[in-house]
């Protein structure tokens, strides 16, 4: 039986999803870009132009979860299936666009540069839990107008894993399905084997703004799998309590699949999002209060009983450093994620509110995805009955160690971490230098390093992306790009 | 009790109503517009914002204090004379040009508001020219900036430097948004950076006074 967490009765969500269509249908959603407004008001909502608000009856919302798929599938840059978001499986994805990375050697945040973005894909490539890239951070050392499209280059570059990212104008969209068009080679290479996830964010509450919902409607025409990220604020820019900010977030959620579905039936979404409580001490918004993390399990909930594979950002902390309360907070959230069938979780190495990545904390984070994973695997009978010839071989053997039934099933049953989760016995662990866990991680990402091994691609296609982007960056007057490892 | 203090005491409790019907009263007595201003609205203002600081009261507590103070500022507005108290002084807000973060910078502009500056709140993905422009007709004392994304921060610097070149050297600069920092502001020659809404008040406070 595979482990599951659950928050609400269906009853429940039944109550939440019809009050989050009282509101589609009452108070619309504004949507800020015309071209997206006269798209809904050609295929069944009701649109008041003057007042840029769009209007979703429930039969029209019904309409298109209709055609919304229940599951897809994401593939790695050589076209190899790595994601199957369907059903309560589990893909965990670094936290993603963070202002800042922690340096290793200062212990200090700092704007990171395509140095920090190549040795970040070097590592994340090789984490065996993580399972795809995303554009962890944004490197300061380019013109800000491909800081975007500049970061899923150097993924492609650099890495094997899909990618869950976005952009943040409308003009960088262009290029970044370009990009992706140099590694898949056509356009129906692209749309049978989606490389990335586009995060789209609708603005709390009810609102679409010109660049994202442009976003939306581009994705989906090319195919690209886009996940929704609202995120209400609850007591601020949401309700207080928990149940009132799901409502919000359900109905900011289908407005974007709405959108998406009327741009393109079919089209491969996640039901995600990014809500937090605000904490009214600080004000701040918390990723690693219970009660953001509840509302994340609560709403992926809603968003399964919809039929939709879903996302959240969770298993990130809001801690300045690699201290105790980075790790407890991150495990907290990957341990309800998983336990909940999250399909894609936003999160290892992010601390302080989404803003900062960390390596160190990245290479942790991986294990305790590993843990996690483990967890949801559950405990399954595996040639354990009868249970009585087992316990004879061992009293007449001893022990267990050499026997063929451990030999059979000590990986799967057992779960390792390391190098950076210590278990080594005090004696050992001093003899071995008493390293601590920061120094752990930074070891361990050396290792990663010397590891690391370029993308197999044909000469060609390293070429064209190259090409692809200088031609992007000259655009905005940058002749050329910063220096980058061969 | 000072009809003053009582007034001050009032608002510290966010009670709207009788915030107002007290500057009423005390307008009755004959207490200079000024007067009711700054030694009841304002200095209750400042209790409410020390107690914030060391988390005796939250949020919400200091935005009910505030609408307690917008409201009686109201009343006293149209009576303010000559050199009469004015507000705290005037304050220019915005998120830069490109970024459509608005939420911190809405905080920092009730909070202004409160605490009894007059706030010309420009919205979000506002261009330089515009900041430029309110800031000189509105004689503004302060421009302050809001940007949540690496990509629009240097929108900030723009706005420093078109202040400058129009002349306005008088205009003080504060900056705040995650991405950004008192070294950032430094660096692009804005004259402070404030962490929160609090904090904010506290800056331009003090730039105000210089
Ligand atoms: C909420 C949020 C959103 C909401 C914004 C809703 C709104 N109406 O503002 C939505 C969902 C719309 C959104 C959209 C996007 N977001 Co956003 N968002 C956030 C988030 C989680 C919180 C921001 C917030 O509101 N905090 C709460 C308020 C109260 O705090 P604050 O803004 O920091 O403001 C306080 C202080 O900074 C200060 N302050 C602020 N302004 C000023 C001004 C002055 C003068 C002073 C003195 C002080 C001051 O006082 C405020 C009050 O305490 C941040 C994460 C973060 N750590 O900041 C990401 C974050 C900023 N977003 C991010 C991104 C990438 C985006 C998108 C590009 C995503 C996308 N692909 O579509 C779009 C941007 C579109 C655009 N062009 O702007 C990234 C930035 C990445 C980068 N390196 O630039 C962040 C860091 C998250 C992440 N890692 O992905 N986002």
């Amino acid at each position: 039986m595979r482990p599951t967490l659950q928050f609400l009765e269906n009853e429940l969500k039944e109550t939440i999803i019809a009050e989050a269509g009282v509101i589609l249908a009452e108070l619309g959603v504004e949507v800020q870009n015309p071209d997206v407004l006269a798209l809904l008001a050609d295929n069944g909502a009701q649109v008041d132009r003057a007042q840029q608000r769009a209007f979703f009856s429930p039969d029209l919302v019904r309409k298109c979860l209709a055609t919304a798929p229940r599951a897809f599938a994401l593939y790695d840059v050589y076209g190899e299936p790595t994601h199957d978001f369907a059903g309560d499986n589990v893909h965990f994805t670094p936290g993603s666009a963070a202002l800042n990375i922690l340096d290793s050697e200062t212990g200090k945040m700092r704007k990171p540069t395509t140095a920090d973005y190549v040795d970040y894909v070097q590592v994340v490539n090789q984490l065996e839990h993580i399972a795809s890239q995303s554009t962890a951070f944004i490197p300061a050392d380019v013109h800000e107008r491909i800081s975007d499209s500049y970061r899923l280059f150097l993924s492609l570059l650099y890495g094997e894993k899909p990618v869950v990212t976005g952009t943040f104008t409308v003009e960088a969209f262009a290029v970044m399905r370009d990009l992706q068009l140099a590694v898949r080679g056509s356009a129906d290479a692209l749309r049978a084997k989606p490389l990335t996830v586009f995060s789209c964010c609708p603005t709390s509450p009810l609102r679409w703004s010109d660049v994202t919902s442009q976003n939306v409607v581009d994705c989906t025409r090319s195919g690209i799998p886009v996940e929704f990220i609202a995120m209400p604020l609850s007591g601020f820019m949401a309700p207080v309590t928990l149940v009132g900010t799901l409502v919000q977030h359900t109905a900011e959620t289908l407005s974007g699949v709405v959108i998406a579905q009327l741009a393109c039936p079919g089209a491969p979404m996640l039901y995600g999002g990014s809500p937090a409580i605000f904490d009214v001490r600080y004000e701040t918004t918390p990723m690693g209060a219970v009660e953001t993390m509840m509302t994340d399990c609560a709403y992926s909930e809603i968003g399964k009983y919809l039929g939709l594979p879903t996302q959240a950002y969770i298993s990130l902390s809001d801690a300045k450093l690699l201290d105790a309360q980075a790790g407890l907070e991150s495990a907290m959230g990957a341990t309800l994620a998983a336990l909940t069938g999250i399909n894609n979780i936003s999160g290892p190495g992010m601390l302080d509110f989404e803003s900062c990545q960390s390596l160190e904390k990245l290479v942790l984070d991986n294990e305790i995805c590993g843990m996690s994973l483990r967890l949801v695997r559950g405990i399954e009978p595996r040639e354990d009955f009868p249970a009585l010839p087992r316990l004879q071989e061992l009293l007449q053997e001893q022990h267990l160690l050499i026997s063929a039934h451990t030999r059979r099933y000590l990986r799967q049953e057992h779960y390792f971490p390391g190098p950076v989760i210590d278990r080594a016995n005090r004696a050992r662990w001093l003899e071995e230098g008493g390293l601590t866990l920061a120094q752990r991680a930074r070891r361990r990402i050396t290792q990663l390093q010397d590891n690391y091994e370029a993308p197999r691609y044909a000469s060609e296609i390293r070429r064209e992306l190259v090409a692809r982007m200088e031609h992007e960056a000259r655009r905005y007057g940058q002749e050329t790009l910063p220096e980058r490892p061969e | 009790m000072d009809i003053l203090q009582e007034i001050s005491r009032y608002l510290q409790s966010g009670e709207d109503k009788q915030v107002l019907a007290l500057t009423e009263q005390a307008l009755d007595l004959n207490l200079s517009p000024g007067r009711i201003l700054q030694d009841g609205l304002i200095r209750g203002m400042a209790v409410v914002g020390d107690q914030f600081k060391n988390h005796e009261i939250f949020l919400p507590d200091v935005l009910l204090a505030a609408k307690a103070m917008t409201g009686a500022m109201e009343r006293l507005k149209p009576l303010l004379i000559g050199d009469e108290t004015p507000l705290l002084g005037k304050v220019v807000i915005g998120t830069v040009r490109g970024d459509l973060h608005d939420i911190g910078k809405n905080l920092v502009g009730i909070m202004l508001r409160g605490a009894g500056f007059d706030v010309i709140d420009l919205g979000r993905d506002v261009p330089p020219e515009k900041f430029v422009a309110t800031a000189a007709a509105e004689k503004a004392q302060v421009v302050g900036m809001s940007a949540l994304l690496t990509t629009t921060m240097p929108v900030m610097k723009q706005v420093v430097d078109m202040l400058r070149a129009e002349g306005l050297t008088h205009v003080r600069t504060v900056i705040g948004g995650a991405p950004v920092s008192a070294e950032y502001a430094r660096e692009i020659g804005a004259d402070d950076y404030g962490y929160d809404a609090g904090s904010a008040v506290e800056k331009i406070r003090q730039l105000v006074e210089d």
